[in-house]
């Protein structure tokens, strides 16, 4: 929608009532967009001129309180932060509003978050510290201390990135990208002293970190452009740090990559494999491997290929290391 | 235009479990009249997991193998998603914070090489999109594509997080990504649509939660075979290594038989130049690819 004027435009909209109807179903209305109007406007227009009934969460219409959150044409969008031209540069004039997680919807685009929040809350989304009652001066961070937190308080809940995550999807146990952004921005925080804590709670396959699927889904979704995934690549990082990283095939996993690249410059895939599943849980893809050795998709470790210039990879893996790792 | 010149940055897979990667790269770019330097001094690029565990060293190798590019005076190619992710975000990272890199360098001044950030970072699939362009690949066909439903799979890496690609992939859109399509039907293909084809296969949680993995690139497979697809092309071998060697247990998961051949972007392209079947390969996958 390049020009100035006012457009009409046809927009899907996605409607259910959980107390009456036992199926969804789209409305359409036709609508003039204005130039520079965002979706909160579209979804305004609907319910102050079309149809009363119509549900959604609104509030601060400024970017803030993350209760507008919808998807549109399956992209997260922040209802009074998108602009309907944009949307339709990206998608073309037929617009198709739905609610974050059509699965969860009460009505229309009211979904019950209730997953959301209680993944949320297990993370302990707040500053853990002995306060003293009566301060005697200012408890201050220094701007310095203060970056570390590197935006990650800037998240507003909204869930546009909880629900683009596909490992969500799948996987109800995952706490998913906002909670873990959530516990890194007080793991980060000088003043906490709530971060082994947390740092247990997602450290476990299953519900946490090493179930993010590295998708960056949540890169994109964010309106705050805070980058989950990489707060949760920092927590990686902590849990090392703080030698909690456990035993288990998916840390091995991260680990493994070490001595094969300082051994043959290159990753030894089978490798790889065996160190991370360990001499008996690698058996179980032994049916899959004798299927790639057939097609010529297994490398003996004989004719394992190096790097040529290995001693500089070798030089390099031993003084830029800066990780340890017990486990192993 | 002068002939395109890159150094390629083939990463592990191509060398090892998808051999056929990287045939028919080599292929088609012979045909294609790009000229190649393999980056022989490469490491792994850490495959978005070493840096979950050495941020340092992940970042030390990766600009170590662009310094190799660099010495060549070349823009590096990658051929697949994930080491183009590594590297173009190690480089980004350092182009954008004088001290790290300052850091990173001191590192590699030990083995005397320098990151100095003047080499180019790109997916082959861009370099023949975008700098060879689609007509010229077009102009090329010697055995069209015709009536071949090719579902599209562009990967996580390629086309997310789209700040860091824009400046490398075209501005490909991360919703809407269409590269690869545009290549199918310029191959006189003809490009399944389906909504699938910019999700994420699963890969990189094979080990300890192949459930989610298998129900990824099961979702998405069989979103493209329900369009029409007969077969899958991806850029990336990653997302290929999932697809096409565990359609058993993707099979399983999903209660549903999957049966698709899924090609390497350059096999497709050699496929429509009529370069022959074993140039490019193809006896290399799992699930066979019978129609060539």
């Amino acid at each position: 929608m390049v020009s100035e004027d006012k457009k009409k435009l046809l927009f899907s909209v996605f409607r259910f009532n959980s107390e009456t109807d036992y199926l969804p179903y789209y409305d359409k209305f036709e609508i003039e967009v204005k130039p520079g109007e965002v979706v909160l406007d579209i979804l305004n227009r609907i319910k102050w001129e079309h149809d009363g009934s119509f549900s959604y969460r609104r509030s601060c219409r400024h970017g803030i309180c993350g209760s507008c959150a919808v998807k549109v044409n399956g992209k997260a969008t922040l209802a009074c932060k998108d602009r309907v031209s944009d949307l339709v540069d990206l998608f073309g004039e037929e617009l198709i509003i739905e609610p974050q997680d059509k699965s969860r919807a009460i009505k229309d685009m009211v979904i019950d978050k209730g997953t959301f929040w209680k993944k949320y809350d297990s993370v302990k989304p707040y500053l853990v510290a002995d306060i003293n009652e009566v301060p005697q001066a200012e408890n201050l961070v220094s701007p310095e201390d203060a970056e570390k937190i590197d935006e990650a308080d800037y998240c507003i809940q909204c869930g546009n990135c909880y629900y683009s995550c596909p490992a969500v999807e799948v996987n109800d146990e995952y706490i998913g990208p906002s909670a873990l952004a959530l516990a890194y921005r007080f793991n980060a925080d000088v003043r906490d002293e709530g971060k082994r804590d947390r740092l247990e709670t997602i450290n476990e396959i299953g519900p946490g970190i090493w179930n993010c699927v590295k998708c960056f889904e949540c890169a994109e979704a964010c309106p705050k452009e805070l980058d989950p995934i990489g707060k949760i690549t920092r927590l990686h990082l902590q849990t090392f740090e703080e030698d909690m990283a456990k035993d288990n095939v998916a840390v091995r996993h991260a680990v493994g990559f070490k001595p094969s690249i300082e051994k043959h410059g290159l990753l030894d895939e089978g490798e790889l494999v065996r160190y991370s599943e360990g001499n008996i849980g690698v058996l179980k893809h032994v049916p899959v491997a004798i299927k790639m050795f057939k097609k010529g998709k297994i490398i003996m470790p004989w004719n394992m290929p190096q790097s040529k210039n290995l001693d500089e990879i070798k030089t390099l893996v031993k003084s830029a290391s800066t990780a340890k790792f017990k486990g192993k | 235009m002068s002939k395109l010149k890159y150094a390629l940055y083939t990463g592990c897979t191509a060398r090892e479990s998808t051999p056929e990667l990287l045939m028919s790269t080599m292929a088609i770019a012979k045909e294609l009249d790009i000229e190649l330097v393999l980056l022989d001094e490469a490491s792994c690029c850490g495959a978005s997991h070493l840096q979950d565990f050495d941020d340092q060293l992940s970042l030390t190798l990766n600009a170590r193998n662009i310094c190799y590019a660099e010495k060549l005076g070349l823009t590096m190619v990658t051929i697949c998603n994930t080491c183009q992710l590594n590297t173009a975000m190690t480089k980004e990272r350092l182009d954008s914070d004088p001290k790290l890199k300052d850091q990173i360098n001191g590192k590699l001044a030990e083995v005397n090489l320098e990151y100095k950030g003047t080499s180019e970072v790109k997916h082959f699939l861009y370099a023949l999109i975008d700098d060879l362009g689609i007509d010229a690949i077009a102009s090329k066909v010697k055995r069209p594509l015709t009536d071949m439903q090719i579902g599209a799979f562009y990967g996580c890496h390629n086309i997310r997080p789209s700040e860091l690609h824009h400046s490398s992939n075209g501005g490909e859109s991360s919703y809407k990504p269409n590269s690869l399509d545009r290549l199918i039907v310029a191959l006189g293909g003809k490009n399944v649509e389906y909504e699938s084809k910019n999700k994420c296969c699963g890969f990189h949680v094979e080990l300890q939660a192949p459930q989610t993995a298998n129900r990824l690139s099961g979702t998405a497979i069989l979103d493209a075979i329900d369009n029409g697809a007969e077969a899958i092309v991806t850029p990336c071998p990653l997302c290929h290594l999932r697809m096409d060697t565990q359609q058993a247990h993707i099979s399983q998961e999903m209660g549903r038989e999957v049966d698709i051949p899924i090609l390497h972007l350059p096999q497709m392209v050699g496929i429509a130049l009529g370069i022959e079947r074993s140039k490019l390969g193809l006896k290399h996958h799992v699930s066979d690819v019978k129609f060539v």
